[in-house]
């Protein structure tokens, strides 16, 4: 007798395998070998999760007590399999092109990516996988009391051992189901261990059918004639339950969270689905081929009253063949652990995806940016999902006690699940189908299952008795278990027809009275037409053809010489063959799509591709992603586009500023120049005939006078030059301080007249009208008398008229001092007006000792006085105008 | 022998102290105050060395030279030329012209005569 320590320790060992064989696969394949572990064979070996336990133990506990009914659980997928395998294939075209990662996902993204969907589909299949899960630890915990029986000295406690079990489970989950999150939400690991398990789940079923057939009933011949004798020989076929059994195990196949794990997120290649499409069928063929013998032998070798459902290992046992029931234990374990395993992961997905996360994101919204975080929040989400839907199992499981009752909840679960189908099915291949439709489809089932199937089948009474036998309020049409009167039929046949056709009707009829959004509609063509939208099956395939095309546009984007350059270096790490084009090989066009997003952005770069390949469509979300990153660039190229006109504008603003300081480098220069030619001039005078003074002998007493008085004049000549030279300089600088004071002009004009008068030694008349220059002023009175003098003293020196004469007039004009100074001379050729108040401009020969800054200064006076000074053509001789704003004026008075 | 010279200056004070000079030296010193008709004053008074002065009223002394030499028989006259401004780009400018002497105001009496001698004893020799 093998002890149950034994089994624990076999129990153990073979999980440790399971981790092992999970961990090799995961490595193998993130180092891009294992071609194997995506080869068909893995894909429909995992597929055949859908056996669990209960299919497992329970068929021959099934076959024993309601004779060949069981087999609609096969028929159901087989059918499936064989007869609609065009239509799983368009399921998984559209997994792979819209990147779903769940039921959930694919439901709300095929209706306008609705996240309201999402959650029902997500809540009801929690509703239903909890059951589920809590059904698959019962098998386990069964399966060890049969041994803790017979070795009551074991370390085996009931208790103890299902929270173990459900913990192990919940940590391999974790540790395999998310490791890492990919973007199609793939796992080598796993897929390769549930593959593993199906083999030993299918090697110890057949081992122990073998050993019934020829082991105990003596052949085939003697065991025909067995099934024959027995009850469950003679066919009895119940249509109603049949049709609906068939029905339900293939929307189940469909449409169960696990299911829909790996035939759709996990498939690696679309054309496995030929594969699978005849050997998913033979490996169902073969899971029920010893059903019946060992059902037939079970009933008649063990005690009345024994369990049928463990039949399977029981049998073995009371012949004393431990080491098969061992096997046999070993391949319940397994069809109870992998189920357990990819159902969390499932349901965790959805949970975390469609519930968590954006409660979360709603929550952070406003809190800066979350994407560094988001990667870390989704793993997090994900464990915790596993651990609580692996608690609510284990909860489930303690709370109804493990009894019979849950022998029936895998074919509730079906019920519940299956009122996914009409949104699924409507939804590939109705485009009219909509997202109102398939929300009031799915509640209507969903209500009519809980409130037909699952309260009323529930332990405890959560609907009280009288309630089912009189309906509430003692509405007899509105009886749980016969809705409308109808009375009498299988309760599980009146569930599913009613939930189903009333979840159809509503779903046909809300869809046709509401309008799609652009979305929906978009995302409803994208299901309904997958097939001409999305070219090859495969990731990126191609030819060298395509090849070219790929050259043309990388080039375009990249620049020639870039994308030679890459595409060399890419023909010499293929097979080593430079100058040819690479052949585009998925790792090639992968490395392709890399570089091209470093410059494009990524999802362009996946689009761009695509288009050329063919290999995937252009999703609604890929198009987006494209104008979120146009969007981006067109930021970043207007805002490059401001940056150079700014750009340009410095530049502009720099070559003024260099302008002007060049002319203002020139403008000194100049000045300088004739700053030097007028110091060096007088200089040179001095110079000389002060040298005619000292070397010379004899000269004569008016000589020498002559010589002294010109040194005299060139002195003095110097001296006014460095006075005009200073106080030009303090005016332009704007240093200079203005000594305000009151005077009337007239008092100004007199000072200025006699003053001008005295140093010169031509006579000059100056003709005034003095009533007009009682005109109150506000001034600096010395700086406006300086002006006056300049002008008068250079009538003085250039008038050539032979009796020059000054008009000088004063008005008050507009709210100004207008002083106008006119000689009867020639007055200033044209060509030089402009010139007058340069520096150092002289007009004509000037002998008259001036520099030719005067009327500089006396710009420059009028400019720190609030006026100006300007030459006035066409008055016969020359003539200035001096302004003086009233402001000063009034401000005196 | 009569030596000539002709004095081309604006600046009556510094006209009036050349003319001393050179007088006492024995030469007969002709004036000019205008650049405007410079050139015809020269080519009419056929002097054995001209003065010039750079900033002249009209034409300046740089002009004036430069059309001088434009005559053969001006190519050798013996020009001293004087400026005020005293740049470095004058005296090559003036080269280019060509200036015999190239004189910055104020000079000192004594170059100028020894100026004027020594122009006049090249030409003489050659």
């Amino acid at each position: 007798m093998a002890t149950l320590n034994i089994l624990i320790l076999v129990c153990l060992g073979y999980v440790v395998l399971l981790f092992g064989v999970a961990f090799a696969a995961d490595r193998l394949a993130a180092r891009g070998g294992g071609k194997w572990l995506r080869s068909p064979l893995i894909y429909t070996l995992s597929l055949s999760i859908y056996c669990t336990a209960w299919t497992f133990y329970g068929a021959v506990g099934n076959a024993a007590r309601s004779g060949l009914e069981f087999v609609t659980i096969y028929l159901g997928p087989t059918l499936v399999m064989i007869s609609w395998w065009w239509g799983l294939r368009k399921l998984v075209r559209i997994g792979r092109s819209q990147r779903v990662t769940s039921i959930a996902d694919l439901i709300s993204s095929r209706y306008g990516k609705s996240n309201t969907l999402a959650v029902c589909v997500t809540i009801l299949a929690v509703l239903g996988g909890t059951p589920y899960i809590a059904l698959q630890l019962q098998s386990i915990t069964l399966s060890f009391s049969i041994f803790a029986e017979a070795d009551p000295t074991g370390l085996y406690r009931e208790g103890s051992s299902v929270f173990w079990v459900a913990a192990g489970l919940a940590v391999f989950a974790i540790l395999f189901g998310t490791r890492n999150l990919d973007a199609n939400e793939r796992h080598h690991g796993v897929v390769t261990a549930i593959a593993l398990e199906s083999v030993v789940k299918l090697f110890a079923l057949l081992a122990v059918g073998i050993f019934v057939v020829w082991g105990i009933a003596g052949g085939l011949g003697p065991m025909m004639d067995q099934i024959d004798a027995s009850e469950i020989g003679q066919w009895h076929v119940d249509a109603g339950r049949w049709t609906t059994f068939i029905f339900l195990s293939a929307a189940a196949f469909v449409c169960l969270p696990r299911m829909f794990q790996v035939m759709v997120v996990e498939n690696d290649d679309e054309s496995h689905l030929r594969t699978a499409a005849w050997a998913f069928p033979l490996y169902l063929l073969l899971m029920s081929l010893f059903v019946v013998p060992i059902a037939v032998v079970g009933l008649d070798l063990m005690p009345e009253g024994s369990n049928p459902d463990l039949f399977v290992l029981t049998v073995p046992l009371s012949q004393g063949n431990d080491w098969l029931a061992m096997l046999s234990f070993i391949g319940g374990f397994s069809s109870a652990t992998s189920m357990v395993i990819v159902t969390a992961m499932a349901l965790s997905t959805m949970v975390s995806n469609h519930v968590v996360m954006p409660i979360w994101l709603n929550t952070q919204e406003g809190t800066a940016s979350v994407s560094g975080d988001v990667r870390t929040i989704v793993l997090m989400a994900r464990r915790v999902s596993i651990a609580v839907i692996m608690a609510l199992g284990y909860f489930y499981y303690r709370l109804s006690g493990g009894g019979a009752a849950l022998a029936s909840i895998g074919l509730v679960a079906f019920a519940g699940i299956s009122q996914i189908v009409p949104a699924l099915v409507g939804g590939l291949f109705w485009r009219g189908a909509t997202r109102t439709g398939a929300l009031v489809g799915l509640s209507v089932g969903f209500l009519l299952w809980i409130y037909t199937l699952l309260l009323p089948g529930m332990e405890g009474g959560i609907i009280p008795a009288s309630v089912i036998e009189n309906g509430p309020f003692g509405w007899g049409w509105l009886r749980p278990q016969a809705l409308f009167g109808i009375d009498g039929i299988d309760p599980m046949v009146h569930t599913v027809m009613w939930s189903l056709s009333l979840n159809t009707i509503a779903f046909c009829v809300a869809s046709m009275l509401s309008f799609p959004s652009p979305l929906e509609r978009l995302q409803g063509a994208q299901f309904v037409n997958v097939f001409d939208h999305s070219a090859a099956p495969r990731g990126w395939t191609g030819s060298v053809a395509q090849s070219e095309d790929l050259m043309i546009m990388t080039q375009r984007i990249l620049g020639t010489n870039p994308a030679q350059e890459f595409f060399q270096a890419e023909a010499e790490r293929q097979n080593g063959r430079p100058g040819r084009l690479p052949e585009p090989t998925p790792q090639f066009l992968e490395r392709l799509e890399r570089e091209l997003s470093g410059s494009v952005g990524a999802a362009t770069a996946h689009a761009m591709i695509g288009q050329i390949v063919g290999g995937a469509s252009v999703s609604v979300e890929d198009l987006l992603a494209v104008a979120d990153e146009s969007a981006q660039m067109l930021e970043y190229s207007s805002q490059l586009e401001a940056k150079s006109a700014e750009l340009s504008r410095t530049a502009r603003q720099l070559r003024e500023a260099n302008a002007k300081l060049t002319q203002v480098s020139m403008q000194k220069d100049a000045f300088l120049s004739q700053v030097s030619h007028e110091l060096r001039t007088p200089m040179t005078s001095i110079r000389a005939f002060s040298e005619i003074m000292r070397d010379t002998d004899g000269l004569s007493e008016a000589e020498q006078t002559r010589y002294a008085a010109i040194i005299h004049d060139e002195a003095l000549r110097l001296t006014r030059l460095l006075d005009d030279l200073l106080d030009l300089s303090v005016l332009e600088s704007g240093q200079v301080s203005l000594n305000m004071g009151d005077a009337s002009l007239n008092e100004v004009l007199d000072r200025a007249v006699s003053s001008a008068l005295a140093g010169g030694d031509r006579k000059l008349s100056v003709r005034r009208v003095r009533a007009s220059e009682r005109i109150p002023l506000h001034t600096d009175l010395d700086r406006l008398g300086q002006v006056f003098i300049n002008l008068i003293s250079n009538a003085q020196k250039y008038c050539d008229a032979a009796e020059p004469v000054l008009t000088i007039s004063a008005h008050d004009v507009g709210g100004q001092v207008v002083i106008d100074f006119t000689d009867n001379g020639g007055g200033i050729p044209p060509e030089a007006q402009s010139m007058v108040f340069e520096k150092f401009a002289r007009v004509g020969s000037d002998k008259a000792g001036g520099a030719g800054l005067g009327l500089a200064i006396c710009r420059e006076i009028m400019q720190r006085l609030g006026g100006d000074v300007a030459y006035l053509p066409g008055q016969g001789g020359a003539a200035f105008r001096v302004n003086l704003p009233l402001a000063y004026r009034q401000a005196a008075q | 022998m009569s030596r000539k010279v002709l004095l081309i200056e604006d600046e009556p004070n510094i006209t009036e102290a050349i003319r001393f000079l050179l007088t006492r030296e024995g030469w007969q010193v002709e004036t000019h105050a205008e650049g405007t008709d410079a050139v015809q004053v020269i080519l009419a008074a056929r002097p054995d060395l001209v003065i010039l002065d750079v900033m002249l009223p009209g034409k300046s002394g740089m002009d004036v030279l430069r059309d001088l030499r434009e005559h053969d028989e001006m190519k050798v006259l013996p020009v001293l030329m004087l400026t005020a401004r005293g740049q470095s780009r004058d005296r090559e400018m003036a080269e280019q012209a060509g200036v015999s002497r190239f004189m910055t105001k104020p000079f000192s009496n004594t170059e100028v005569l020894t100026a004027v001698r020594d122009l006049h004893a090249q030409a003489s020799q050659s």
